[in-house]
Order: C-alpha cells, then sequence, then structure tokens
C-alpha cells in the first residue's frame, strides 16, 4: 500500500489532470471564433472509438484468457461475456443507467464468488 | 444562493441524485474494499469528481501505480471532457470566478443536464447552472463516503464489484451505438487495442492504441465527414449542396 504522502501526491496528480481535461477547452478557445474544425472533427469522433477501447482496457484479463486458453480460462471469460450480454440487453430493454450497471454488477459478483469459482 | 433557485435546480437534478448516490457507493465500497476509508473517499470525491475516473484510480492506487502512469491513464479516461466544453462555451460567458468550479464539476451527468435543461424565466440562467453542478457535486460526495463507512461494516464479499466500471463503459457505448449514424469509430477504437493487448501486452497497451486510434481518425477524416454530412442531409431531407 502506498504511503499517505505518496496517496496524497496520487489524488492531486488524478485531480490535476481531471481538471485540465475539463478546463481545456474553454483556456484554448473561449474566445469569438469557432475552434478549428479539426478539433471538432476529433471530438465528435473520439469519444466512441476511447470507450471502446477503455472497454477493451477493462476485459484485458477475460481476453488475454479468451486468446491463450480458450477452454481452461473459460471460468475469467465466461462471467464476463454472461454479465455484458445482460448489460446490452437490459440496457436497450428499459434504458435505464442504474439497472444495467447494478443489475449486470450483482450478476457478475454472484457468477464469479458462486458458480465459477477457481 | 438563494431558496429559488435551489428548489428550481434539484428537481433536475434527481436522476443524477440517484445515479451518483449509487455509483458514488460503490466507489467507496471498492475504495474501503483496497485498505482506505472514509476520509479517503470523501477527499478523493471532494478533488477529483469523476466518476470513471475514480474507479479507475482505485484500481492505480491498488497496483501503486506510479504518477506518470497516474497522470497519462487520467488523462485517457478523461479525454472525453475535451469535447463537453467546447458545447459549453457560450453557456459558462459571463459567470466569473464560479466558471472555474463550472469547469472543474463539468462531469459526464452534469454536462449532460446543462447542455440540454433551460432555466425557469424567473430564475438567472448562471445561478441555476451553478446551483446544479453544486447539487451534483454533493450527492457524488455523499455517495463516496455512504459506501466507504458500509464497507467498512457489512461483512460483504466485494469480489466481482469492479465489473460496475466496465457495465458503466457498456452503458455509454450502446447510447453512443444508438445516437450516432456511423460506428467505424467504435470499432476502430475496439480492433486497434485488442491488437495492442495482443501485439504490446496488458501493462502498457493503451497509449499505442490510443495513437492507433488517433492516427487512423485523422487518415479516414474525409471518408468519416462525408458520411456525416450524408446521414445529415438525409435526416434533413435537403438535397446535398
Amino acid at each position: 500500500m502506498l504511503s499517505t504522502t505518496e496517496t496524497l501526491a496520487a489524488i492531486a496528480v488524478m485531480a490535476v489532470v481531471t481538471f485540465l481535461t475539463r478546463a481545456l477547452p474553454f483556456l484554448l478557445f473561449d474566445r469569438k471564433g469557432n475552434p478549428p474544425r479539426l478539433v471538432l472533427y476529433l471530438g465528435r469522433v473520439l469519444p466512441p472509438a476511447i470507450i471502446a477501447m477503455l472497454i477493451v482496457y477493462c476485459l484485458k484479463d477475460s481476453l488475454l484468457a479468451l486468446e491463450l486458453h480458450p477452454l481452461q480460462g473459460y471460468e475469467t471469460w465466461l462471467p464476463a461475456l454472461i454479465s455484458i450480454t445482460v448489460a446490452i440487453i437490459l440496457h436497450l430493454w428499459k434504458r435505464n443507467t442504474l439497472l444495467s450497471i447494478f443489475g449486470s454488477t450483482i450478476l457478475y459478483m454472484f457468477l464469479v464468488q458462486a458458480v465459477f469459482v477457481v | 444562493m438563494n431558496r429559488k433557485v435551489l428548489s428550481a435546480a434539484f428537481p433536475v437534478t434527481v436522476p443524477v441524485l440517484m445515479g451518483y448516490l449509487a455509483i458514488g457507493m460503490a466507489f467507496g465500497f471498492m475504495l474501503q474494499g483496497i485498505g482506505y476509508d472514509a476520509i479517503w473517499a470523501f477527499f478523493m470525491s471532494l478533488t477529483i469528481y469523476a466518476g470513471s475516473g475514480q474507479y479507475l484510480g482505485v484500481d492505480l492506487l491498488a497496483t501503486c501505480a506510479t504518477l506518470g502512469t497516474i497522470a497519462v491513464m487520467t488523462l485517457l479516461i478523461n479525454f472525453r471532457h475535451l469535447v463537453y466544453g467546447l458545447s459549453l462555451l457560450e453557456k459558462f460567458r459571463g459567470m466569473g470566478l464560479r466558471k472555474v468550479y463550472m469547469m472543474f464539476s463539468l462531469t459526464d451527468e452534469t454536462y449532460a443536464l446543462l447542455s440540454s435543461v433551460e432555466a425557469p424565466p424567473d430564475v438567472e440562467p448562471r445561478d441555476f447552472y451553478f446551483a446544479i453542478a453544486l447539487l451534483n457535486h454533493f450527492y457524488w460526495i455523499a455517495g463516496s463516503v455512504i459506501g466507504a463507512v458500509a464497507g467498512a461494516i457489512l461483512p460483504i464479499d466485494t469480489k466481482g464489484i469492479d465489473f460496475a466500471m466496465t457495465a458503466l463503459f457498456i452503458v455509454i457505448a450502446v447510447e453512443q451505438w444508438t445516437s450516432y449514424s456511423d460506428h467505424l469509430p467504435a470499432i476502430l477504437g475496439a480492433v486497434f487495442t485488442l491488437v495492442s493487448l495482443t501485439l504490446v501486452g496488458a501493462d502498457n497497451m493503451l497509449l499505442p492504441a490510443l495513437c492507433a486510434i488517433v492516427l487512423a481518425l485523422l487518415f479516414l477524416r474525409k471518408h468519416l465527414e462525408q458520411k456525416e454530412n450524408h446521414a445529415h442531409t438525409e435526416e434533413k431531407g435537403e438535397p446535398p449542396c
């Protein structure tokens, strides 16, 4: 575990970087006239690409298990696959963010704690 | 901040109240799970104030990541915020010092509210926006502290609770998938990250993936903008000019 000072430094870095990502558009473009078209273009197309990237990142352990030992490693990737499917179906059906997140998370916790125990 | 402004802003923020209490509690719970108590949850939610950023922060604290890694990961996960400001430049104009707080508190949910709601006619819009931002921040802090306290008291096995972060991104992706006419950026994002995971490995996969994604999107700009314009004119039912 990090020391108190190290933890404070880590939190400070997170806070400053988070603030900068939110403040930068105002610092750069808050004057008359529009931001460059290239920036607007990236602003439109980057978010879905980044979210897809983060989903793959979150699932890295499951994906590596699926790639390296698809059969023996099923207790790593199968709970994730089931819970993601449930999250997507729940969300398309009810459009309730809370229900989708908590329903699928509780299902996942149940699966890894009680069903696919390693 | 007077009562009238707060009572006008509160009903608008109720969905965020529900969401932040729940997601904030999950954060506090996870943080407690790696050995940090409610004071840390309070402090992080007060100073960082980012849903997915703080979920990732738990991961970074648990793995004792270096400050450089923390900076890059926080930048990546919050990159989408760069876009939010662009559409709120006009709304925040003339807010003086409060504008610094408005920039700080621009989470996904606050952005969603601010970009869609209108102030009632008898309330000054800038006071209204400020009240919305403050209330949301308060819900987030409250949720995370409650979660951390509950995590310390309740004997619950938290194994697997980190799936909440995956689920959050899945929900955002589903929303984006149904509202965007072109799915190529999302597909590119997933494919390049998978390739990076396979080639570079889990530890350093994000930066190469991000570079490849940005390059590909720049390379495909003509193609994607043409498709955008096409979809736009189809929607409006006007001939392209």
